[in-house]
């Protein structure tokens, strides 16, 4: 929201043109406090323990932010909205658990129909979600709460107490999380790959703007020739598809799935969006800021271990960044409102 | 999240011909109507229902040693309910509940092991529990943050600060006393005997919302906080005492949960919010704030209760239970929009069949 709007305004107060201007726009770009702070804590805990940034080392940072990041972009599209998706650690548990089966079924399946299914299974579920908030107007965040659990039971149900092991899928599958490119995992560039095209979306297309609007104000929005429920439903199906591909990873990843895979995913996610600059009521954000997010906080448990810090402590790291996050974003949208009064003052 | 409430309540409204279709309005009904047909009452009739079918289909059921296990099974979430419809019902939450309860799980556990006395121990943990509301209730009413946002870092934070307070250990040695208190039952009844403290809390919450002005400025507050703070409400001290309320309950329901279990843990109670949230909003509770009541939320709980306990009883597997929680919340929020749908429509049926009527 507020880059275009400081764009607009920032020739009247007069000041800081040309390079000052660039830097000025640098500095209220909304991932910037996030990749600073994930800067500094890589920095310090690589000052501190020098083992940290070996290839190893970077390697796993960035295969722990994999699905976190996917999850993150496809939770970002939902609460530019004004939506969330609760359920998405159930998803991602159904799919992960499909794909087990899947390979267990008929172990030579090509692995690009794995993702195919995967990726179609979690639209399905998306849309079920999406079908219920935007056909009967519920809030997302209770429908997605029920959906919550009615995707773990099918889990359940359908796993039982079953579990599917690395040595139950073919080798060349569980090698996305092991092979690299240019020191990136496999499964890390595809993730990459998801933020920049979501990203280019969501900033260059006129659906992707749309959702902003929609987030903003859903009235205006609706009153403006948006069809709101078209594309409330649309980040919902995408949701579930990225949820889909990130369950698909996450058996790649991971030695086991099972019954209770994913489960309390759904509040890291948000966290990571939250912490990436995402404003939990809508019409702003990024997924890069969003992925930025998710990086930050699966990194902080690595430097924790680097530094020989209690892993107790984690957790209540991670709040206290959520809050330093959102207070953070607080500051900044005052001060933009207060401008935006001084300036529209003058210009009367 | 508020302008959804608008176009949902004025929904009804646009009244073509104001001749009849008034009376099928639900704005029509008058005081005991409205109450039996209420949202709320619904969740009651269905938990009625319910009970009656398990007292007769399900054998041993109808038990005072089934109402004893329900009991004691559902309390942590019915104490955590009550405040947490207050907050709901302001169009706010709390989804740091249960990372207090853990919190106060983890600091009861490492004071009683470091040979405090235990009155001395519950007394702190009590007030850590409303520390750690008042830390919600400032960041919420005072800096004006958004709930969600602050309770889902709240979550990870009061959850973190009792993994740093007890890590990865338990303490179970109790006194005997104490913990065979928090199970025992009220002679033949199979009532539990804590079910009385319940008791007082429910009872408070229930007249607090119902009863006096703060609970009206509540209701208000869900409608609209502009206007509530117009007619003199003040939404930044309310907020910040239901807060303080809730952060209050939660450290009751730790407490409650480590002497039952007798077990200190750190992830003591996690999860609870989704539950406790799922059975205030099938209590009719609305999450856009302004509807909901005290009755209509307890229903919600115990009909969560029973089900899970019923089909448990039919050695049905917890499978099952998650599944029927969640569709179980589904059809309460999805039915009634549904039902509007349906009225809205024979309404604009009726309204062109009478126009062309007049046009022919």
């Amino acid at each position: 929201m507020s880059s275009a709007l400081d764009q607009k305004n920032a020739p009247t107060p007069a000041p800081a043109a040309g390079p000052g201007n660039a830097v000025a726009s640098l500095m209220r770009m909304r991932e910037l406090p996030v990749l600073i702070a994930l800067v500094l804590l890589v920095l310090v805990t690589y000052l501190i323990n020098p083992l940290f940034l070996t290839p190893q080392g970077v390697k796993d940072l960035l295969l722990n932010a994999t699905i976190i990041m996917i999850l993150a972009v496809g939770q970002t599209l939902l609460i530019i909205t004004r939506n969330i998706d609760l359920s998405v650690g159930s998803m991602l548990g159904l799919v992960a658990f499909g794909t087990g089966s899947i390979f267990s079924a008929a172990p030579d399946v090509p692995i690009m129909a794995v993702f195919a299914i995967g990726m179609a299974f979690g639209a399905l579920l998306g849309a079920f979600n999406g079908i219920l908030v935007t056909a009967a107007k519920v809030p997302a965040l209770v429908i997605t709460l029920g959906t919550l659990y009615v995707f773990r039971g099918l889990n359940n149900a359908w796993a039982g107490g079953k579990q599917f092991f690395a040595g139950d899928r073919p080798d060349e599958f569980g090698a996305l999380s092991v092979n690299t490119v240019l020191g990136f995992p496999v499964i890390t560039l595809l993730a990459i790959v998801v933020v920049t095209v979501v990203a280019v979306y969501m900033s260059g297309t006129r659906p992707g703007r749309d959702l902003y609007a929609i987030g903003s104000d859903p009235d205006a929005a609706t009153a403006f020739g948006i069809k709101v429920s078209k594309r409330v439903f649309l980040a919902f199906l995408a949701n579930g598809a990225l949820a889909g591909l990130a369950g698909v990873l996450y058996a790649s990843r991971f030695n086991s799935v099972g019954a209770t895979t994913g489960t309390g995913m759904e509040l890291t996610v948000v966290a990571a969006a939250v912490v990436g600059g995402v404003a939990i009521f809508g019409g702003s954000g990024s997924v890069t800021g969003a992925a930025l997010g998710a990086v930050l906080l699966t990194t902080i448990t690595s430097s924790l271990t680097a530094l020989r810090v209690d892993k107790f402590w984690q957790q209540a790291i991670v709040g206290v960044l959520i809050l330093t996050a959102i207070i953070i974003d607080r500051v900044a949208s005052l001060r933009t409102a207060k401008k935006l009064r001084i300036s529209e003052a003058r210009n009367v | 999240m508020s302008e959804t409430t608008s176009t949902t309540s004025t929904a009804p409204a646009p009244v073509a011909d104001s001749t009849k279709p008034l009376a099928s309005e639900p704005k029509g009904r008058t005081g005991a109507a409205r109450i039996l047909t209420g949202r709320d009452a619904m969740t009651i009739y269905a938990l009625v229902a319910f009970l009656i079918y398990a007292a007769i289909a399900i054998p041993r059921f109808a038990s005072p040693v089934t109402t004893g296990f329900l009991l004691l099974d559902v309390i942590p979430v019915l104490l955590i309910a009550m405040p947490m419809t207050l907050i709901i019902i302001t169009g706010e939450i709390d989804l740091s509940v249960a990372s207090t309860a853990g919190l106060t799980s983890a600091l009861m556990g490492v004071l009683w092991a470091g040979g405090m006395d235990i009155w001395l121990v519950l007394a702190i943990s009590l007030l850590a529990g409303i520390a750690a509301g008042m830390f919600n209730g400032v960041l919420i009413a005072v800096l004006g943050l958004p709930s969600l946002a602050v309770t889902i870092g709240t979550l990870a934070l009061f959850r973190g600060l009792a993994l740093v307070i007890i890590g990865d250990n338990a303490v179970a040695n109790f006194p005997k006393a104490l913990t065979a208190f928090f199970t025992s039952k009220i002679g033949g009844t199979g009532i539990p005997t804590v079910m009385i403290g319940v008791v007082v809390v429910v009872v408070f919450f229930g007249v607090l919302l119902h009863f006096t002005p703060f609970g009206r400025g509540l209701y208000a507050m869900g409608y609209s906080k502009e206007a509530a703070s117009f007619v003199g409400i003040n939404v930044a001290r309310s907020k910040f005492w239901l807060y303080v309320g809730s952060g209050t309950v939660s450290a009751l329901a730790g407490i409650y949960w480590t002497l039952r279990y007798t077990s200190a843990r750190s992830d003591n109670a996690s999860g609870l919010e989704l539950a406790v949230i799922a059975a205030v909003l099938l209590g009719g509770v609305s999450i856009f704030g302004g509807k909901g009541s005290i009755p209509g939320v307890i229903a919600g709980v115990l009909l969560i209760g029973t089900l899970n306990y019923a089909l448990r009883l039919a050695r049905v597997s917890d499978v099952v239970l998650i599944t029927v929680t969640g569709l179980l919340l589904i059809v309460s929020v999805v039915a009634p929009s549904i039902g509007a749908a349906i009225r809205q429509w024979r309404h604009t049926r009726r309204v062109r069949r009478s126009f062309t009527r007049k046009t022919t």
